[in-house]
């Protein structure tokens, strides 16, 4: 039974602390996180939100305590496997992080090339998550040519292409428009019905309200509250999340 | 897979022209020179070899030999190491010869009372015998035998000419291996600058799950591209170079005398793979310092 429980969960940390010099960015975080779950890390600037998502892709190597992705305990995978822990992660960051002087067809392409996908499907797959994502015109464009928005939805295209299981997105809606950012949110929800467990790091209240899920909030690098928040409601657990 | 390497690699040249067009252009400058050395010690070598192979030992003997010590000094030659034929020459051979080769001054030996040449073994060694050492140590034992007077083995300015041509080998060897460092150092150089320019690319392909091989490959592929354009290049000007200097060098000789020779085909091959060999280095030092992190 316990087996079965610890096998639900994706995510796992425990007691994790991260330092950047002396000063301390996460202090004994302690969280559990479910498969297919819909996650908020929420928290004013400075709460540690992205250096916590960093620490699950290993972005950020860990100072203390046990991180456990989908079984893998970080502190001990060797280097070479990095690059396969990261293919379960789909990472959507708020400055997008697409390859300028790539079009945005070798941009996508680019997750599945490095996971030794074949040309023909990679030709496929890259045509449908752009239809899926509503810019199948944008092919041949250039990141710089494009919008804030259509920017971010190629970003959203390229951390779901792989079909990973776990979808980070840090202030995903940070810099957007509110059309924008309901149009990427719709995408993250599509993909989170798919099976995907979707972590979004945001300070964003109305966002959290329109999803609903679970909502960690940090506090000066603490981990302060872990609730679940329904969808359209509960604001004072929201209010707690802004302190 | 390996099209999608060459297609990164010929991306990245492109993108970065300048840097490597700059690359080439100084891999084929030090091939050049290198190359241009070993051109130099090709045809020295194929000179002296030449001269080697003609070179026979003259052992003269001493006077008044009695016919049966004649035939075991004979015996007693052959039987060196080194030694492929050896012929005696009487004196009065050796007398008829000289005269021959100075006809027009006939009137010299008129007033000769008795033939003033020695008796002597013209001595010409097996191919294997082509060192300046082997051939100067067989005269050597040859001029310590009891009945040998003196013994002339060539001229001995060949020898000062090989101690030259050693000399300048060593120098290129030294050069050589100067160049090597100074253009792996550059290469790495480049290589790291076109990296910098593309550390967000190559963060965003780390985490999207590239492997290191897969992010280092395209650019092992530009070093060998560039290792590969920078000695072919190199080596069309070194044959330019050669086609009017070998013209202008013949002419001055008499015709046939000797023959300058271009690097063989597969001299030029080593040269190129060399040169491609300096291009992964210099990709490799780079890499390494910068996947570290």
């Amino acid at each position: 039974m316990i087996a079965a429980a610890e096998k639900s969960f994706i995510i796992r940390m425990f007691h994790v602390h991260h330092n950047f010099g002396p000063k301390k960015a996460l202090i004994d975080i302690t969280l559990d996180i479910a498969k297919n779950e819909f996650v908020f890390i929420s928290g004013p600037s400075g709460a540690g939100k992205t250096t916590l998502l960093k620490l699950l892709y290993l972005g950020e190597p860990v100072s203390e305590g046990q991180v456990l992705i989908d079984g893998i305990n970080l502190a001990r995978i060797p280097r070479n496997k990095i690059p396969y822990l990261r293919r379960k992660f789909g990472i959507i960051f708020q400055d997008y992080k697409l390859i300028p002087t790539k079009s945005v067809y070798d941009n996508l392409a680019l997750v599945l090339e490095a996971a030794g996908a074949k040309r023909r499907i990679i030709q496929k797959k890259v045509k449908s998550i752009l239809r899926l994502v509503g810019m199948e015109d944008g092919l041949k464009s250039f990141p710089p040519s494009l919008s804030g928005g259509e920017q971010q939805r190629i970003a959203v295209a390229r951390a779901i292409i792989g079909d990973p299981k776990i979808i980070l997105a840090d202030e995903p809606t940070g810099s957007l428009d509110d059309e924008s950012a309901e149009a990427i949110l719709d995408l993250l929800r599509s993909v989170h019905i798919r099976g995907a467990t979707v972590i979004i790091a945001t300070h964003d209240k109305a966002l959290m309200r329109k999803t609903g899920g679970h909502v960690l909030t940090l506090q000066q690098g603490r981990l302060e509250t872990s609730t679940f928040l329904e969808k359209q409601y509960d604001d004072a657990i929201l209010q707690t999340g802004d302190r | 897979m390996m099209m999608r390497f060459f297609k990164r690699a010929i991306d990245d040249i492109f993108q970065n022209r300048f840097l490597n067009f700059v690359t080439i252009i100084t891999i084929s400058l030090a091939i050049l020179i290198a190359s241009a050395f070993i051109l130099f010690f090709v045809n020295t070598s194929e000179i002296i070899n030449s001269w080697q192979r003609g070179l026979r030992i003259m052992a003269y003997l001493k006077p008044d030999i009695q016919n049966g010590d004649l035939t075991n000094l004979e015996h007693t030659i052959q039987s060196l190491d080194g030694v492929h034929t050896l012929r005696f020459i009487s004196k009065q051979e050796a007398l008829d010869r000289l005269k021959a080769q100075m006809k027009h001054q006939s009137s010299l030996f008129e007033n000769l009372s008795e033939n003033p040449l020695p008796d002597s073994f013209e001595i010409r060694m097996t191919a294997s015998t082509g060192s300046w050492q082997k051939i100067e140590s067989l005269a050597a034992q040859i001029e310590s035998l009891a009945l040998i007077e003196e013994v002339e083995y060539g001229r001995r300015w060949i020898g000062r000419f090989v101690h030259i041509v050693s000399l300048f080998r060593l120098t290129g060897y030294a050069m050589g291996a100067l160049f090597f460092m100074a253009t792996v150092f550059i290469v790495a150089n480049t290589i790291r600058l076109v990296i910098y320019s593309r550390r967000e690319e190559v963060e965003i392909m780390r985490l999207v799950g590239a492997t290191d091989s897969f992010i280092k490959l395209p650019f092992y592929i530009v070093g060998l591209i560039q290792g590969g354009l920078g000695a072919f290049i190199g080596l069309v000007m070194l044959f330019i170079s050669f086609f009017f200097i070998s013209a202008n060098i013949e002419e001055g000789f008499s015709p046939g005398l000797f023959r300058l020779q271009f690097l063989s085909p597969a001299t030029m091959g080593g040269i190129l793979l060399s040169s491609m060999l300096i291009g992964w280095l210099g990709c490799y030092i780079s890499l390494k310092q910068f996947l570290k992190a």
